[in-house]
């Protein structure tokens, strides 16, 4: 990330690793001249684990295990990404069933990290009643996902080739009642996003992004939607079941962080309308069908919309039991640049909302090890010092 | 301690030090490499449906105002000097809970070249909850078990020896009677 040399006659709040506002680690510097932002970085990298080196040392079995952990907000979708690509290698499909079964577990994913990301969001703006309430309607959703799974976090649902769980009448109309009650409760945070007034004094018109830059800032997700940029990948390139359970894109057209909040409660709702047409619909089929241990040799991507943007997946296979090569390419990372840039010009309290208002997830964005070094302000990096490195580290 | 003989006074003190911290610890919680999935739980166990306030069992931002450090994740590399250096910032006497199969063994990580394999390679940990991730109850048992420890006082002591992290000096030693 972009790390400018310390000047004359400038103020830097360094936040982090560690700090109250956000559960992860991650540092950032704000440049600020009075209470105004002039310029912000951000040093990832301390979550750092190692993991798509770990994937080439690991079966592709052990990998699925191991790419939902990448980030345990979205996991089954990490998951999914990576199943829809190996079972493309394999030139299999999972049957219908498990196709809709694997949306309903994305879906009902992405109710819960939105309401999460709503009591965060508002916890850094000091809404902390919002953000218990919203935690608590939380626990409903992680009840659903415990009665299907039995695990709340991670649900290891996929399989290569097919899901392991399945969905029977009783189970639908628990998840049926608890939507029902959350779909209210998302109705009445609805309501108080649009019309408490001191929720909108912090949220309207602050960190406004227009669709050009967030186009040009390779934003994704919400908080592209958010800014009238119409991408998602369950309606570009259908995956899943979503062809045949499609979802409606919310876009919204200020591009504020009250758009993105907004943007993100329409989305849940979205979410409850299709989770009740795929338990109208559910397709009668069996749940795995067979993939060869050894993937055949090949490339392949595979595009899914995480509840943070666009996640991609490359995966090469040399035609073994373990992958060639597996990279990611989380939401998270892609969203970063549109904070450094919208930070600039804000006051130094509408960091926080600013910063929350992407949803960051570190856990699954930290790919980069940066070196210290003791000669010199390790701050400073330019390209000829890193091409340097570079040279003489394969020396 | 060791062989000195402790005054009345000294001994009374001491239990009311005990009480005050048994019946409210203050955390801090750090995330030293983990993926997020024990930090939501751990966050859960603060919101309503479990809620932990009812025990006085308060998040709180400052590691200098903290008894408790709630740690998960297998320590990466990078997190390891700012984990050491939270743990020396923290004032005496400290406690470490270690939070889920990666903050246990290096869990699913193990294995991956920017990990030391658990906190207690760098910590010295007072209580380990297994699980990945723990349910908030086991998390919640977890601080039970400390807790009841503290005021047994049946809490082993700690023999390791804590690296500094660079460019970091030790505190002075705090007065203890």
């Amino acid at each position: 990330m972009s790390f400018e040399p310390l000047g004359e006659n400038r103020f830097i709040v360094p936040i982090g690793p560690q700090h109250p506002a956000l559960k992860e680690p991650g540092h950032f510097e704000f440049v600020v001249d009075g209470e105004i932002v002039t310029g912000a970085s951000v040093r990832l990298g301390y979550v750092h684990r190692g993991i798509e080196k770990g994937a080439e040392d690991r079966t592709w079995i052990q990998n699925l295990y191991l790419m939902e952990r990448i980030c345990g907000i979205c996991s089954h979708i990490h998951a999914t990404a990576f199943v829809q690509g190996v079972e493309k290698l394999a030139g299999v499909e999972a049957p219908p069933r498990a196709r809709a079964i694997r949306e309903v577990f994305a879906e009902l994913e992405r109710i819960h990290s939105h309401m999460l990301w709503l009591g965060v969001a508002a916890h850094e703006g000091g809404f902390d009643a919002l953000f218990m309430y919203s935690w608590r309607d939380r626990e409903v959703v992680m009840d659903m996902l415990e009665m299907l799974s039995g695990n709340r976090v991670h649900y290891s649902a996929n399989l290569i080739g097919g899901v392991k769980y399945d969905l029977n009448p009783e189970m639908m109309d628990k998840i049926r009642d608890g939507l029902n009650y959350l779909e209210e409760r998302l109705a009445h945070y609805l309501d108080v996003v649009n019309h408490d007034e001191t929720f909108i004094g912090r949220t309207r018109g602050i960190g406004t992004m227009t669709r050009e830059q967030a186009q040009l800032l390779g934003a994704v997700g919400p908080t592209a939607r958010a800014s009238n940029f119409a991408f998602d990948v369950r309606v570009d390139a259908p995956y899943a079941a979503y062809a045949e359970f499609p979802v409606e894109m919310v876009v919204a057209q200020e591009g504020d962080l009250h758009a993105r909040f907004v943007v993100r409660i329409l989305e849940t709702m979205e979410s409850i309308r299709v989770l009740r047409r795929i338990f109208d619909n559910l397709p009668e089929s069996e749940l795995v069908t067979r993939v060869p241990r050894r993937i055949p040799a090949g490339e392949t991507i595979s595009r899914v919309e995480a509840p943070r943007g666009e996640l991609f997946y490359f995966i090469a296979s040399s035609g073994g039991e373990k992958p060639e090569r597996v990279k990611v390419r989380t939401p998270s990372l892609c969203n970063w640049g549109t904070v450094i840039t919208l930070a600039v010009g804000h006051k130094l309290a509408d960091m926080p909302m600013i910063l929350a208002g992407i949803d960051p997830c570190f856990s699954c964005n930290d790919r980069l090890v940066m070196v210290k070094r003791n000669h010199q302000d390790p701050q400073v990096w330019t390209w000829a010092d890193l091409r340097n490195y570079g040279i003489e580290y394969y020396r | 301690m060791g062989l000195e003989v402790s005054k009345p006074w000294q001994q009374a003190l001491d239990k009311i030090r005990t009480w005050a911290r048994v019946n409210s610890p203050w955390a801090i919680h750090f995330n030293s490499g983990s993926c997020n999935g024990c930090d939501i739980e751990i966050l859960a166990t603060l919101t309503p449906r479990y809620d932990v306030e009812r025990f006085g069992i308060k998040l709180q931002g400052s590691p200098r105002h903290a008894d408790v450090l709630i740690c998960t994740g297998p320590v990466s590399l990078q997190a390891k000097d700012r984990l050491l250096r939270i743990y020396w910032q923290m004032p005496e006497p400290k406690f470490v809970i270690a939070v889920g199969s990666c903050g246990l063994s290096g869990g699913v990580f193990h294995g991956c070249y920017n990990i030391v394999k658990g906190i207690d390679e760098v910590l010295p940990v007072d209580v380990f909850v297994p699980g990945c991730p723990p349910r908030p109850e086991a998390i919640i048992y977890g601080v039970a078990v400390l807790l009841e420890a503290l005021k047994s006082g049946k809490r082993p002591e700690r023999t390791m020896t804590v690296e500094l992290p660079a460019g970091f000096e030790k505190p002075q030693a705090e007065v203890r009677q």
